[in-house]
């Protein structure tokens, strides 16, 4: 048996938004050397030329941008280091505001253009060290699963069945329906508490007749998620072992609490219980139901057992 | 509808239910004509046999006429009279194909918690807790059968309903039971309990050609009905000690296998060692009192087989591993996989090697499922077998 591949997806894989951070510390050490290299013409610029304190304050401040850049740049921790910079731009702003308390006329003008321009740069800066944050603690949410059963039907047989994506509904209990764009692209529909709904677009990433099938949801979903289905022949002649692979962010807030719910406290269970159904649906044709658990199997079900007995005619 | 429901330990009541109806394509309803009280209902009826709900309907043992069928079933027709086996079975699955209908890996839909306790799940059960699937049981006006292309069977009209009805659960489980001690040619088997499952594993024996058969029990009614129904020797465990007859019956080599056909409320000669398990099943430390099956282990030659078809739940104390282990024993076990001896023990009535309805000793309408109940537990009014007749 082969062991299942990690299906990647960009938003929980990819480095976190790698692109922004790394700009701000090319930033950070552009300013740094800039100040260090030529305070005198940047007191000038900002307007504080006529203070004997300016050439040394700059050049701290230069030695701090080297620290942040450097930071930065090495890519350790880069939300910590994102919010340094908020840190420093309070800093920045702070002392702006006082050489700008007792200065008129043209330096007046340039220190509240610099003020303006680092105003600017700290809403960046707060954006970024935000984003980072969430990023992180979205791939901090992943839930990984492997779960696997075994039906007793060819590998083509249980592939024709799942490769169907309109039949995923059958089996996987919190699907209300899925609905095929094309051989590729699917709109997924799941029930959420409470009558709510969370809807997703996912497209078949690798499609290999009869062994696997690999789908990962598109870029922006509010779901992240990725999953792969194998098929490998079961040892004696027994069937198929449907090993399932399943990846998803919930996201945060209320919408990431109706996921969380959606799934459980044991979303492993679940995804076993739906595995059952697919086993039910392909050897024995239908879901199993009985009195005490008329929806057929779900663990969430068998903690509020009815008595077995028929329903009455109003749950029918 | 009229339906038995649990209503606690040691309580049934004969209760309205709504109708059942056709929830699955492969369903059918069956108008219940005969049902019988198992010996395992009193597990339930005592509240041995955990995930009982209030109002679960009852039985496992019945039999009818089919009154309606979904849309897969067309093997059978609204009018056909058939018995149905105890065990849901889906006839699809591994297990199904290899005739294990008792561990069909899809009929209980609460697999799950079944999983939790005996680390995978057997088949569901007719009214036999949630545990096993929570499906309402047959000691009812109706019931609704799954898989009813698969399970049950048409009974001929000359077959009587007291014939039938046996091969539900109690006259396949004591064949089983028998069946699984291989039993050759002067082979000696010894079979503990003389219910019904006991009485038709020693009438089974006899049909596989045991050369002699031995029913320990201590009601002598019981012992009785095993004299003159199967021509077997019998030890009343009151008043002799088993072990020690056993030897002298068979020259010191013990039986050649050993049928245990009591289960999980044993009973035992000695006051102490039964108020040791009495005690540690009162208070859940062991759900089980298994001196029959202690017994059978010491008592079974070395090297023979010990055949289990008396039920069991959960766990046992005192388990004689040692002289399992260094004796050789072989243990086999099930519940019964009755689909795959309907066919043959029906024609076996048909040509009349066995009438199972021996073991009958009381009829009476279902509004009286309460009273069945009682003197069943209560060993009344020699009581082995109570059929409800609906």
């Amino acid at each position: 048996m082969s062991r299942v591949e990690t299906v990647l997806l960009p938003e929980l894989d990819g480095p976190a938004s790698p692109i922004l951070p790394r700009a701000l510390g090319l930033l950070s050490l552009a300013l740094g050397v800039g100040a260090l290299a030529a305070p005198r013409p940047l007191a000038r610029l900002a307007g504080v030329d006529d203070s004997p304190a300016a050439q040394a304050v700059i050049g701290a401040v230069g030695a701090r941008e080297l620290v942040h850049g450097v930071g930065l740049l090495s890519g350790r921790r880069p939300v910590g280091w994102a919010w340094t910079r908020v840190a420093g731009d309070a800093l920045d702003l702070t002392l702006l505001g006082r050489a700008m308390a007792d200065r008129r006329g043209e330096r007046r003008r340039r220190l509240a253009l610099t003020t303006a321009a680092i105003a600017g740069i700290t809403a960046l800066d707060l954006a970024t060290a935000i984003a980072s944050g969430r990023a992180l603690r979205a791939r901090a949410r992943v839930i990984r699963m492997e779960i696997a059963v075994t039906v007793n039907r060819s590998p083509a047989e249980a592939y024709r069945f799942w490769r169907d994506m309109e039949n995923l509904p059958r089996f996987m209990a919190h699907l209300e329906s899925v609905r095929a764009d094309d051989l590729r692209r699917s709109h997924w529909v799941a029930r959420g508490p409470a009558g709510r709904h969370v809807e997703w677009d996912a497209e078949i990433i690798d499609d290999q007749p009869n062994r696997s099938i690999t789908w990962r949801s598109l870029p922006g979903s509010r779901v992240a998620n990725a999953g792969r289905v194998a098929f490998v022949p079961a040892p004696g002649d027994r069937g198929t072992e449907v090993r399932v692979q399943l990846r998803y962010a919930p996201p945060a807030g209320a919408l990431g609490r109706a996921v969380a719910k959606l799934f459980g406290e044991e979303p492993e269970q679940q995804v076993r219980d739906d595995l059952r159904r697919f086993k039910q649906v392909l050897e024995a044709g239908e879901v199993v139901r009985s009195d005490g658990s008329p929806n057929g199997i779900s663990v969430r079900q068998q903690a509020m057992q009815r008595p077995a007995q028929p329903l009455p005619r109003s749950r029918r | 509808m009229k339906a038995t429901a649990w209503m606690g330990a040691d309580t049934v009541k004969v209760i309205d239910v709504p109708d059942p109806t056709i929830m699955n394509a492969r369903d059918a309803i069956v108008r219940v004509s005969t049902t019988a009280i198992c010996g395992s209902d009193l597990h339930l009826y005592h509240g041995y046999i955990p995930a009982m709900r209030k109002g679960d309907i009852l039985g496992h043992e019945f039999m009818g006429e089919v009154v309606e069928v979904g849309p897969q079933v067309r093997n059978l027709k609204p009018g056909d009279r058939v018995v149905v086996p105890f065990p849901i079975a889906c006839g699809h699955c591994s297990s199904c194909q290899r005739g294990l209908y008792s561990v069909c890996e899809n009929s209980n839909p609460n697999a799950g918690i079944a999983e939790k306790i005996m680390g995978h799940s057997p088949a569901g059960i007719f009214g036999y807790s949630h545990l096993l699937g929570g499906y309402a049981g047959g000691q009812a006006e109706y019931a609704r059968v799954p898989f009813a292309d698969v399970g049950p069977l048409k009974v001929p009209d000359e077959i009587p309903d007291d014939q039938a009805v046996m091969l539900a659960d109690v006259f396949p489980t004591g064949y089983m039971g028998a069946e699984m001690c291989d039993i050759k040619p002067g082979q000696v088997i010894a079979i503990w309990g003389a219910g019904p499952v006991g009485l038709l594993a020693a009438a089974s024996a006899r049909l596989l050609g045991a050369e002699r058969v031995i029913v320990i029990d201590r009601f002598p009614y019981r012992l009785r009905l095993a004299a003159e129904h199967t021509d077997a020797e019998t030890i009343n465990y009151a008043d002799v000690d088993v072990l020690d007859t056993l030897n002298e019956m068979t020259a010191g080599r013990g039986p050649d296998a050993c049928i245990d056909a009591v289960g999980l409320e044993g009973h035992h000669g000695n006051t102490a060692m039964y108020a040791y398990d009495r005690a540690k099943q009162a208070t859940r430390t062991e759900t089980e009192r298994p001196f029959a099956l202690r017994e059978a282990i010491l008592a079974c030659r070395s090297g023979g087989v010990v055949s289990v078809v008396g039920a069991y739940g959960g766990f046992v104390d005192k388990f004689p591993m040692g002289a399992f282990m260094n004796r050789s024993l072989v243990m086999r076990t099930g519940q019964c996989h009755v689909q795959r001896y309907t066919r043959p023990l029906l024609d076996r009535i048909q040509r009349g090697e066995i009438d199972p309805s021996f073991i009958v000793s009381h009829r009476m309408p279902l509004r009286d499922a309460p009273k069945g109940y009682k003197i069943f537990q209560k060993k009344q009014d020699d009581c082995t077998k109570v059929l409800l007749k609906v």
